[in-house]
């Protein structure tokens, strides 16, 4: 045991029981390479059905268009720009943890990172497709693309927020799988390397690219991954921030304020980490990776949790305090009556979003609540649920009552396609999310390893023998002369 | 085609493998390849391989962004078709700032990838060489180049001493799918 990384020992560690190199292998590969489970072909039973579901609401959506949504002239957004932004805010979780995380060296990211990243680009799919089918005539979607036409070239306006979302939401995706997969490619090879039946050395044959493992390989995907935390960080901010520039850069009361940035970007965090919990506290218990995403991963996270939400608590108040401050009657109205009062039509909402997303979380706090898996995973849900009212009460409650109330109009309810729609994106991303967790392993194996003898339990009690030492005993027995 | 003759040390241990590649490039040896299944901080260093120069690609690849950027929207919003959007003026650089952004992300992320594919030869398809399949597993392979005059017994030995746990002579043909990095390769110094 030499001393070629350190960590402390306060920490606790990140990797439990007595693992070697070929053991985590073993433990992450099984479920790829075990038969799938009843109770895996039944949740993705589930998802493909929901699946269909979707693609028949948006066939028909599509068919009598965008009128087949209980939307109308005065709600042009509704169900679907709030769950568009709700799936874009979960998609922001997974590059947060793998960029960030790795840019400010966390050890506990190696645990969830892959299942974290997929979760985004799963997620940015589902968001995709509200902007996408809310165009109404889709098959002319590609007119928000720049290319050369035959309309002059007449080119879309680059001024508009709108089309900064374009950008920013393909940019985000490609990046996002371009930085997963790469990450992915040395897993794939282990498998490919294991693998025994034919299928499985072509399958993973083909995904792997021939990833050989050599060190120089290994060197340029090491600059290359930091290269890519280090684009992927100002990338994740910058999306949520563009896409609150849909909103902030109008005059609609309720949405015109500069602090809609950094609350969108908390709040987006805030909620991919719900969704990160969601899915992981299932997938430990059934793919029996326990103590590779331990207690620990899951009291971080929930760590993360209650400061973002906290941080768009401090938003929520600051936006009523700034809709008082600045006198405006319009403001006042959208605030004051249309959010805070819960007698008025969408008063409701407003107060479920300050529940689930404000009160709630604040039991983190406690210790033993942040190490409750039951609780945990009922949170997670309850977080979601709130942070999707928030963008119901950001984008109904401003625009349902604001300068002329001849044009007031109340949104009465969703109709089953729009309901079914946004289904159909839970199954669109649990078909996917199932057959990640069938195919790929859910761990990133290869940096699993990489921290095993600094953060594994039995590495790290072989340490605190180590450092247990009198000083000259350590000296004598550890000590080097640097190759001389 | 030519045949090669490779001797593998495996080793299961990455804190044997660090001083015995020190070891064979001081005794002489050339190294081929080291294959580990996780990175190891400093092998490179310790096997002489030069700096990667990928960063330098990315930001070229990144500055072209910007450039793409700027100069397409200057010329479409200024030059092609000059639109009034609410009295504003043609060119709003300011509210070009988030596109401009993104473009310098999307081309240094998708030049980077395609260019770290490109070096390192990886593509769909692609089958090569690492000698032992459980090298991206748990065990760290040290492949020795031989020449004609090469003493077996000898290397052999050497590997066994310095701490590989099976040692074993492949024979390759030689190709692309092996990995060249004779040009990366720096003079071993005695430091």
């Amino acid at each position: 045991m030499g001393l070629l990384r350190y960590e402390s020992q306060v920490r606790p560690p990140l990797v439990e029981g007595d693992k070697d190199y070929h053991q985590v292998t073993e433990d992450i590969c099984r479920p790829v390479e075990a038969a799938p489970s009843r109770l895996w072909w039944v949740g993705f039973l589930i998802s493909v059905g929901l699946l269909i579901f979707g693609i028949v609401s948006v066939t028909m959506e599509v068919i009598y268009g965008t009128g087949q949504w209980n939307l109308n002239k005065t709600i042009g957004w509704g169900w679907d720009i709030t769950n568009f932004v709700w799936w874009v805010g979960i998609g922001h979780a997974g590059t947060l943890i793998s960029a960030i995380l790795l840019l400010f060296r966390q050890g506990w990211r190696t645990g969830v990172n892959r299942a974290a990243e997929a979760m985004t680009i799963f997620a940015v799919m589902c968001a995709g497709q509200f902007p996408i089918w809310h165009m109404g005539r889709v098959w002319d979607a590609f007119f928000v693309l720049p290319y050369p036409n035959s309309r002059g070239p007449l080119w879309v306006n680059f001024n508009s927020p709108l089309l900064w979302d374009v950008f920013a939401i393909s940019t985000y995706f490609t990046v996002s799988l371009l930085f997963w997969y790469s990450g992915l490619l040395p897993d794939l090879a282990t498998l490919r390397d294991r693998a025994k039946l034919k299928w499985r050395k072509m399958f993973y044959g083909v995904a792997a690219f021939g990833w050989t493992g050599s060190t120089k390989h290994w060197q340029r995907h090491e600059a290359l991954s930091l290269v890519l935390a280090g684009l992927s960080t100002p990338l994740v901010l910058s999306v949520h921030t563009i896409v609150s520039f849909d909103f902030a850069t109008s005059v609609v009361p309720g949405w015109h304020t500069t602090i809609f940035p950094p609350y969108f970007v908390a709040g987006a965090i805030f909620s991919g980490f719900a969704m990160v919990q969601t899915l992981l506290v299932v997938t430990r218990k059934v793919l029996a990776l326990e103590e590779y995403i331990t207690l620990e991963h899951i009291e971080v996270m929930n760590k993360v949790i209650v400061l973002t939400g906290s941080i768009v608590g401090i938003a929520y108040l600051t936006e009523l305090f700034m809709a008082w401050y600045s006198a405006v009657e319009f403001e006042q109205f959208a605030f004051f009556e249309n959010r805070l009062n819960l007698n008025s039509p969408y008063g409701w909402s407003y107060w479920i979003m300050m529940g689930c997303n404000v009160l709630s979380p604040q039991i983190f706090w406690s210790k033993k609540m942040r190490r409750n898996l039951v609780l945990t995973f009922f949170m997670s849900i309850l977080i979601n649920i709130g942070m999707w009212f928030e963008r119901f009460v950001i984008i109904v409650t401003s625009v349902y009552r604001d300068y002329l109330p001849a044009a007031w109009s109340t949104y009465y309810a969703p109709t089953i396609w729009e309901v079914g729609f946004y289904m159909g994106t839970f199954g669109l991303f649990f078909t996917c999310y199932f057959l990640f967790s069938k195919f790929f392993p859910v761990i990133a194996l290869a940096e699993i390893k990489h921290i095993l003898k600094k953060n594994g339990a039995n590495y790290k009690a072989k340490m605190t023998e180590i450092e247990n030492e009198p000083l000259e005993e350590f000296v004598q027995k550890h000590g080097h002369d640097h190759g001389a | 085609m030519a045949v090669k003759k490779f001797i593998t040390g495996n080793f299961y241990d990455e804190e044997v493998l660090f001083p015995a590649v020190k070891k064979a490039r001081r005794a002489g040896y050339r190294i081929h390849e080291v294959f580990t299944p996780f990175p190891i901080h400093g092998l490179d260093k310790a096997m002489g391989l030069r700096d990667t120069s990928l960063h330098t690609a990315g930001f070229i690849y990144g500055i072209t962004g910007t450039a793409t950027a700027v100069g397409f929207i200057t010329w479409a919003l200024t030059v092609d078709w000059a639109i009034n959007f609410g009295g504003k003026p043609f060119f709003s650089l300011p509210a070009w700032i988030p596109i401009t952004f993104e473009l310098t992300v999307l081309f240094a992320s998708v030049g980077m990838v395609l260019t770290f594919c490109y070096l390192c030869q990886l593509a769909p398809f692609v089958k090569k060489d690492h000698f032992n399949p459980r090298s991206t597993d748990d065990t760290f392979v040290m492949a020795l180049e031989t020449t004609d005059k090469t003493n077996e017994e000898e290397v052999i030995a050497f590997l066994n001493n310095i701490g590989a746990k099976e040692v074993s002579v492949e024979y390759r043909e030689t190709g692309w799918w092996l990995g060249r990095y004779d040009k990366d390769r720096k003079v071993f110094h005695k430091d």
